[in-house]
């Protein structure tokens, strides 16, 4: 019997002001909409375009559950299309990236698009002479996904018209983005190499909500980031902090640490810790990498780009981005407790080798399936997963520092243990899953 | 030992993995060099382990954080504790090099990772890369090459 389906009041009161329901966890209904809704609602990430460099390179990703293709068209544009053929419904492309040509063919019956999707020749064409085909789906060619947008790079795509346009989604929030980029002294990223896939047993939301959670760390990483600072402390005196070292302990700061970092929350469920210093704020200088920057940027400018070092910005509904270390984590929902994590690193044009060497360490010590900061996370995910199912309590608390007289949909900055970001990413999963409904 | 016989490498490498499936993770950790590295690619056929992604690139002290993470109280992902089981072809000598008291080996093999009800098989070419240090051989690196290395992997917390 469907419960939340044709049912906008049931759906909106998932979410409470300071507490959600289990069923946005765990619920399979709740899911299927969050997929017809939530994510076609949303500018949700696709890939870089670096990622393809030259007219006809593709790459395969995701829009929730459909399939689709990032292309790079004749023009030099890049285009989003549906990875369907318009036939007989057969995914075009067998490998997750390449290179297509100057059109797609179809392996079943070798239809032929254009590489924006548009039909480019069926063989024995003859046969479809007076039966309507160009009034058909089918005759359109493969479907674009109508709003694309490249944010210098990043490109983003939404399938509904319905939500906002680009600009207004992320307003402010974008400059995150900027940050990252900017550390590069010609403006500029690459993704470097193959993403860690991680697979998650548990909803895909508690991965984000996770990226703001700054009462965990010294909790649950005390066994991996805890023993890496108490196996240090044995070290003999005078023997250089190692990188892994640099990373790993800051993890291990106080309470008061992540209180005084602060978080700030933007519209529409965007948000990011690490307002005043982060985690990454104490790593140690690259030899040769701040002169570049000034020589780039001039003194001022270079200074303000390097001082900003926010630790996750969360870009809703499923995209984490980490500028002072150049890496970004997709959270793909598979299943209501099913999430693909893919954690991709970018190397900065034109900076110095070892920057790159310390995003791709951070990433195996951090986000890899074989990483113990990662066990860590996930168990607590798993067994939420599974603690949710407790029928006496069907409610999960973000009551932290929370204000009844707080606002929605507002850029703020407040106590970097707050659990405002969490309830801004539910106000904003409440607003974007019922406005088409 | 001034320079092992075939016979001496391929036992020693088997002798690694029983050490493994044993538990006896500190035993496992003196087998290797100072300076040894642990590297699990994430790529097919990858040769840098620094400006590329790895699943593992781990020197000593990293090996011994995890070593001593296993064991800790407040280390939640292994209450209960994962199990494994290493199931290894003979390991075929691919360098011997006296001279540079350097020997590589090669060494299929699946490994096998418990917890809870859950039992995942991974299958795998181990590449061990020994030297013989103060009479006994030790590992300079261990390279691990997982057959579906970029493919989506749930927790895998031992060493395979």
């Amino acid at each position: 019997m469907a419960r939340y389906r044709d049912n906008v009041e049931a759906v909106r009161n998932l979410v409470r002001p300071a507490e959600v329901h289990r069923d946005v966890y765990i619920d399979d209904e709740v899911f299927q909409l969050e997929m017809e809704h939530l994510f076609a609602n949303t500018w949700v990430y696709i890939g870089h375009d670096s990622q393809v460099p030259n007219p006809g390179d593709y790459f395969g990703t995701t829009i929730g559950l459909q399939p689709v293709l990032m292309v790079r068209h004749t023009d030099q544009s890049v285009k989003v299309l549906f990875n369907r053929c318009p036939h007989k419904g057969t995914r075009i492309t067998t490998e997750t990236c390449g290179n297509t040509g100057k059109f797609f063919r179809c392996p079943y019956h070798a239809w032929s698009f254009k590489t924006d999707g548009s039909l480019l020749a069926i063989p024995l064409k003859k046969g479809y002479e007076n039966t309507g085909l160009e009034q058909s789906h089918a005759g359109q060619g493969m479907t674009p996904v109508r709003h694309v947008h490249n944010y210098r790079g990043f490109v983003f795509a939404k399938i509904n018209d319905f939500g906002q346009g680009f600009e207004e989604f992320f307003g402010e929030s974008l400059s995150s983005f900027d940050n990252m980029i900017d550390r590069s002294p010609v403006g500029k990223l690459e993704v470097a190499g193959l993403p860690l896939r991680y697979m998650h047993n548990c909803n895909w939301k508690m991965l984000v909500e996770n990226q703001t959670d700054t009462c965990h760390p010294m909790v649950a990483h005390e066994s991996s980031a805890g023993t890496a600072v108490n196996v240090w402390k044995n070290a003999p005196p005078g023997t250089r902090k190692p990188m892994a070292v640099e990373i790993f302990a800051p993890f291990m700061s106080p309470y008061e640490f992540f209180e005084n970092m602060g978080i700030r929350v933007w519209p529409n469920g965007h948000g990011h810790t690490g307002v005043h210093h982060s985690i990454h704020s104490d790593y140690s200088a690259i030899p040769g990498y701040f002169e570049k920057m000034v020589a780039a940027y001039g003194e001022e400018r270079a200074k303000h780009i390097l001082g900003e070092n926010r630790h996750n910005t969360v870009y809703f509904p499923n995209l984490m981005i980490k500028g002072p270390i150049q890496l970004i984590r997709l959270f793909k929902p598979l299943a209501p407790n099913k999430t693909l994590v893919e954690s991709y690193t970018f190397r900065l044009v034109d900076a110095p080798d070892v920057l790159l060497e310390r995003t791709q360490m951070y990433n195996r010590l951090i986000n890899a399936p074989t990483s113990v900061v990662g066990h860590d996370d996930l168990e607590m995910y798993e067994r939420a997963q599974e603690g949710l199912h407790v029928d006496a309590n069907q409610w999960v608390n973000v009551q932290r520092l929370y204000d009844p007289a707080e606002p929605v949909d507002v850029t703020a900055e407040t106590n970097g243990t707050t659990e405002w970001q969490m309830r801004n990413q539910f106000h904003a999963w409440q607003k974007f899953m019922t406005m088409s409904m | 030992m001034t320079s092992p016989t075939d016979k001496e490498i391929i036992d020693f490498v088997i002798h690694e993995a029983r050490l493994l499936d044993q538990h006896r993770f500190e035993e496992w950790l003196a087998l290797y060099t100072d300076d040894a590295y642990y590297w699990m690619p994430l790529e097919w056929g990858q040769t840098d382990p620094k400006l590329v992604g790895s699943l593992m690139y781990e020197d000593k002290l990293l090996l011994q954080i995890r070593v001593e993470r296993l064991k800790g109280n407040r280390t939640f992902s292994q209450k209960p504790k994962s199990r494994c089981h290493h199931v290894l072809q003979t390991p075929q000598i691919d360098s011997r090099d006296d001279a540079k008291n350097e020997y590589v080996t090669w060494t299929p093999m699946h490994y096998v990772e418990t917890r809870h009800d859950d039992q995942q098989l991974y299958a795998a070419w181990a590449t061990h890369t020994l030297t013989v240090v103060g009479g006994v051989l030790k590992i300079k690196l261990k390279r691990v090459d997982l057959v579906n290395c970029e493919a989506a992997f749930g927790n895998i917390q031992l060493f395979m």
